[in-house]
């Protein structure tokens, strides 16, 4: 059973990217949302925490925030809608944190 | 620039698109300089990230409203502080962040940056030699 978590709020604000991160088992993913794009920018103070994880982030909320592929964690991937979509299906469960 | 006219300042600490502060801010601003009133902005924690240069909301559906900062040089808005140590934590530096600046009427409309990159205790310096603070 594996479990997509999205997070749509940034590292900065709130306690979600910390919570889901120790929370998620191996085989789950992250998807980065919105303003939780932001969490995969490459050194920020929270990187860390998406290490050995399998994250994601939405192209289209990356590209808003005026951000690129270069900006981002080593490993981290850039999925459009439809990458969504196929996330929900691909995986049992979907936990949206808040 | 009036006899009575008094300090703004805008504080700017929430990340642009996740929710309407950033946009909302720009408007009071735009009014505020528009009442020649002496107006500076600040930009700390996620308010850092409004500032980001390239922004492309064409796949959101949400209007970019990042090209308005250009223009605060037009309304004589020059003082623009971001405060460094929100940039670092964040993973950015002042390159990642657009190129604001004004033209100085003194000087032959010489062009000037508006963005000063300032460390904490400069920024609780002018945020206390402020009149009036207004929070986004």
């Amino acid at each position: 059973m594996t479990m997509l978590h999205l997070v749509n709020k940034s590292p900065f604000d709130g306690s979600s990217l910390n919570t889901a991160t120790s929370i998620m088992k191996p085989d789950d993913a992250l998807l980065l949302i919105e303003d939780g794009v932001y969490g995969a920018i490459k050194n920020n103070t929270s990187a860390a925490k998406l290490e050995g994880k399998n994250v994601s982030v939405l192209g289209p909320d990356l590209a808003a925030r005026g951000l690129s592929e270069d900006k981002l964690v080593d490993g981290v991937k850039i999925v459009d809608y439809a990458g969504f979509v196929d996330m929900v299906e691909s995986n049992d469960k979907v936990q949206s944190w808040l | 620039m009036p006899e009575e006219s008094k300090k703004f300042m805008y504080i700017n600490r929430k990340a642009p698109y996740g929710t309407i502060y950033a946009w909302e801010s720009l408007e009071v601003v735009l009014i505020g300089a528009a009442f020649e009133q002496d107006v500076s902005l600040a930009f700390m924690d996620d308010g850092v990230y409004q500032l980001t240069k390239g922004q492309d909301t064409t796949g959101i559906g949400m209007k970019n409203f990042s090209p308005t900062y250009s223009a605060l040089g037009d309304y004589e808005v020059t003082k623009i502080y971001v405060d460094k140590e929100s940039l670092e934590e964040r993973g950015l530096s002042l390159d990642d962040l657009q190129h604001l600046v004004w033209e100085d009427e003194d000087e032959d409309w010489a062009e000037k940056d508006s963005i000063r990159l300032v460390s904490r205790t400069e920024m609780a310096d002018i945020l206390a030699g402020q009149d009036i603070l207004f929070n986004f």
